[in-house]
């Protein structure tokens, strides 16, 4: 039997920081490979079809660009949440909230040129996924209850909330019975930013954000608060960093950046509000911003990774006929690998006997 | 006298920095060795090397003549080696007796051997007088009870040597002088004990021989009965001690008052009615036995907490809002008990921690809220200089830092604010000689400066040396304050006690 332990490294080489992610994502395709060959496919045939689907063609890759959009943000919301330990789960709830605004504000309430209605939706969504997150940071800051319930449950009351709007009051009579909301007017629409594809400015506007909180984080302030908030508030608190003030302005721009991802979809991608706008969007933010490790500019490359692999499941699926889910497992595996590999980058493994002293 | 365990030029190396570098030597059989030197001197790692933890660069260990595997815990163990952590090891949901004989089993077997186990643990408590009860869960004991358990685990594996580290850390007098009395018995039946100290008295008075380690280095090896208290000392230190001086200085202005301060919740220890006047060069001294209000004292004075009853009154300042910022800007430094969960972010770099109070400075930010990294830099550069904080580069994270070195940067870093008040809580707990002058000569000298100074501690030689006056806590009570000059140890000890209080 062989028997090793860890020994905490006292400082991570960089190339083992910077390499650790992609021996993470290799480790979980050769296992999920292991899956699809149990489904009766060539694995190296269906990564073949999955990459060509997630990036073969211009509409393709502007497709996964479009999937990576509200991804990138939600990945954002968790990022942000995270680094100051605040365990914001609610990032799809968040989403909905910040999707409910585009259609009261967009579908006629407002009417402004494009190159302010724009960001008046932005902001209107911003706010209303920081409002829904305030009552529940406000809990946790005054009676200590744990955020991870509450955000998490509040999810499911905003999805029937939705629902309820959708298949009443909100109902577009237009839509044939659908449960759908009106269409954001024209002026408040993302527009296309490569023609004949789904591809609009909400990606743009989605990396605009993944370095502004990059610059937030690393260079301000408020970033620097953020950071010692979550790595000991005790000894923060001691040195006068206002903990209440900290963790409400986490909350609100992480509510906020989950909230545009309802944004996008509504006036980019869909153009309206509809019950299936976000397959799991919020949740698949955590997962985008734990592959990061919290770096706001790694949110980026993670959220196009995800995409990716969501869109060219699709195609893999279609072509070599294994089931979509596989993206899912993909997804995971992933994560759990990069969890791993994180042990590795700050662990050495000693085997017994190998280094012998004599 | 038969020789136990030798051990030969162990080297172990973090990085380019040295924490052992080739120490040698032996340990007989009825020994007890201690093993002295300031904080980051190496003894821990060496300890660690001992019992399985780290794996030395170099170097060899013998053990009753078998080389020790290195790298694993079970082979120390195995051949009799037992460790006894300074911070605890114990599963407090579970009881002392299983937690003694836990982590000996296979994870596959169902049940425990309590039987045979509750027996030989009964017949080790009275063998060696470990008074203990095998079913009380381990939550509800005291911090020495724990110890005994420490102690009582490694004896149920039959250890030949037994490591203590640290283990007086967390122990009164009394509690000190009965672990004494247990290691003597432990000699007497035959076992060797190992005791990591920075404590000169108590190594004074239980060790047979003494083994000085410095930066890494051993720097010299003495028999306890050849051994003179202040040379030791400066063997440790690698240089002659500066003992502080107190100067008394008048008294001028008052800078605070309580009056009829209560506290009443549930969070922490009561306070009722406690009254207190604290002037600007004054250094007011608060003795009492752990638990009894101090830290609610000390967070109600540093904003933390607000009085149920009673109120604060700041000179000058007419209304106050509790909390820690707006105390801070009235002129008032926390040094918090626990230097490590409140005092630093461990995970941060040295620099960060540096400016942490000082966000609101426009030297170190623009009004955007920009950080000027080159300005931080600097303000963190010259503060470690002035205050003697040690460190590879600011850019070091500071969990690295040792203890000395962390509560300099601490207080370095409230003194770079000229504080009109400091609540300094257990300034100098687990600190070595070295540090603990250089902490109390920089509370010495912002007294000076006119700083007044509220001391919390339990080490009543220090209150002694370093107050004006002294009040006593007890029960949530403060008692008046009365001169040092005119008071001793005994009296003061006896208050502690109860002793004038209602």
């Amino acid at each position: 039997m062989i028997k090793f332990r860890l020994e905490e490294r006292a400082k991570s080489p960089y190339w083992l920081i910077i390499l650790s992610p992609f021996i993470a994502i290799l480790v979980a395709i050769i296992l999920a490979g292991i899956l699809i060959v149990l489904a009766g496919a060539n694995p190296f045939e269906s990564y073949y079809q999955l990459i060509i689907g997630a990036f073969g063609s211009k509409n393709s890759f502007a497709e996964t660009l479009a999937r990576a959009t509200p991804i990138i943000l939600t990945g954002l919301a968790a990022s942000i949440a995270f680094r100051a330990k605040f365990w914001n789960i609610g990032a799809e709830g968040q989403l909905y909230f910040g999707a409910l605004a585009t259609t009261l504000f967009g579908t006629g309430l407002v009417v402004l040129p494009s190159i302010l209605m724009i960001p008046f939706l932005f902001i209107m969504g911003a706010l209303a996924g920081g409002l829904l997150l305030l009552p529940l940071v406000l809990l946790k800051l005054y009676y200590k209850v744990d955020e991870v319930v509450t955000t998490l449950l509040l999810n499911f009351v905003v999805v029937l909330l939705v629902s309820y709007l959708l298949e009443g009051p909100w109902k577009d009579p237009m839509s044939l019975g659908w449960p759908q909301g009106k269409s954001v007017i024209d002026d408040g629409a993302l527009p296309q930013i490569l023609s004949k594809t789904r591809l609009h400015l909400g990606f743009i506007i989605s990396i605009f954000f993944a370095f502004s909180v990059w610059f937030i984080l690393s260079k301000t302030v408020i970033g620097y608060r953020i950071k010692s908030v979550g790595l000991n508030a005790a000894a923060a608190s001691h040195a006068g960093v206002p903990i209440f003030k900290t963790v409400l302005i986490v909350a609100l721009l992480s509510g906020g950046m989950a909230g545009m991802a309802g944004v996008t979809e509504t006036a980019g991608l869909k153009g309206y509000l509809t019950l299936d706008l976000s397959p799991g969007f919020g949740y698949a933010g955590i997962a985008v911003a734990m592959l990061a490790n919290l770096n706001p500019i790694g949110v980026i490359f993670s959220g196009v990774f995800l995409a990716s692999i969501y869109v060219g499941a699709d195609a893999m699926s279609r072509a070599m006929n294994v089931p979509t889910y596989l993206a899912d497992v993909i997804v995971a595996l992933t994560v759990l690998c990069i969890l791993l590999s994180l042990v590795f980058v700050h662990y050495k493994i000693l085997f017994f006997g190998v280094k012998k002293n004599d | 006298m038969t020789t136990l365990l030798k051990v030969e030029k162990i080297t172990k190396k973090f990085g380019d920095f040295y924490a052992n570098d080739q120490i040698s030597f032996e340990v007989n059989k009825s020994e007890v060795l201690a093993i002295l030197g300031e904080n980051g001197a190496g003894k821990t790692t060496l300890m660690n090397i001992l019992f399985g933890h780290y794996t030395p660069d170099a170097g060899t260990v013998n053990f009753e003549g078998h080389a020790i595997e290195f790298g694993n815990t079970n082979n120390a163990i195995k051949l009799g080696i037992g460790m006894v952590h300074q911070h605890f090891t114990l599963a407090e949901n579970l009881t002392v007796l299983e937690n003694i004989i836990i982590g000996r089993q296979s994870i596959f077997s169902l049940s425990l051997p309590k039987r045979q186990a509750r027996v030989k643990i009964l017949e080790l408590s009275k063998k060696f007088g470990l008074p203990i009860d095998p079913d009380e869960l381990v939550a509800n004991l005291s911090v020495s009870e724990k110890q005994r358990i420490e102690i009582l685990k490694t004896l149920f594996l039959d250890c030949k040597l037994l490591i203590l580290d640290e283990p007086t850390a967390a122990l009164t007098p009394q509690e000190t002088d009965a672990l004494f009395s247990t290691i003597r018995n432990m000699i007497e039946t035959g076992l060797s004990v190992i005791l990591i100290s920075h404590k000169l008295n108590e190594i004074l008075a239980v060790s047979d021989r003494i083994i000085v380690l410095r930066n890494g280095s051993s720097v010299g090896e003495i028999d306890t009965h050849a051994a003179d208290r202040e040379k030791i000392a400066e063997m440790i230190v690698g240089k002659k001690i500066d003992y502080p001086q107190k100067k008394k200085i008048p008294r001028k202005s008052k800078v605070f008052s309580l009056v009829d301060v209560s506290y009443n919740k549930t969070d922490a220890p009561k306070l009722s009615k406690v009254n207190l006047d604290l002037y600007s060069g004054q250094i007011l001294g608060i003795a009492g036995v752990a638990g009894n209000g101090q830290t609610t004292l000390a967070k109600i004075l540093s904003g933390h907490f607000k009085p149920t009853q009673g109120k604060i009154v700041f000179n000058k300042a007419k209304r106050v809002h509790t909390s820690p910022k707006s105390f801070m800007d009235l002129g008032v430094a926390y040094i918090p008990e626990d230097r490590n969960s409140d005092g630093i972010v461990g995970d941060m770099e040295i620099w960060e921690n540096a400016i942490m109070t000082e966000m609101d400075d426009s030297y170190l930010r623009n009004s955007l809220g920009i950080i000027n990294k080159k300005a931080s830099f600097g303000r963190s550069e010259n503060l470690c200089e002035t205050y003697d904080v040690r460190m590879q580069s600011i850019r070091q994270r500071s969990r690295l830092l040792s203890g000395g070195n962390v509560q300099k940067l601490l207080l370095g870093r409230w003194l770079m604010r000229k504080p009109k008040i400091i609540i300094a809580c257990q300034p100098t707990r687990g600190l070595d000689e070295g540090a603990i002058a250089s902490i109390q000569n920089l509370l010495l000298k912002a007294q000076q400066n006119g700083s007044a100074i509220i001391l919390i501690s339990e080490d009543l030689d220090e209150l002694l040396t370093m107050s004006d006056d002294i009040s006593v806590m007890y029960k949530g009570m403060l008692s008046d304050p009365i001169e040092t000059s005119s008071t001793d140890k005994l009296s003061i000890g006896l208050r502690m006690a109860g002793d004038g209080f209602l």
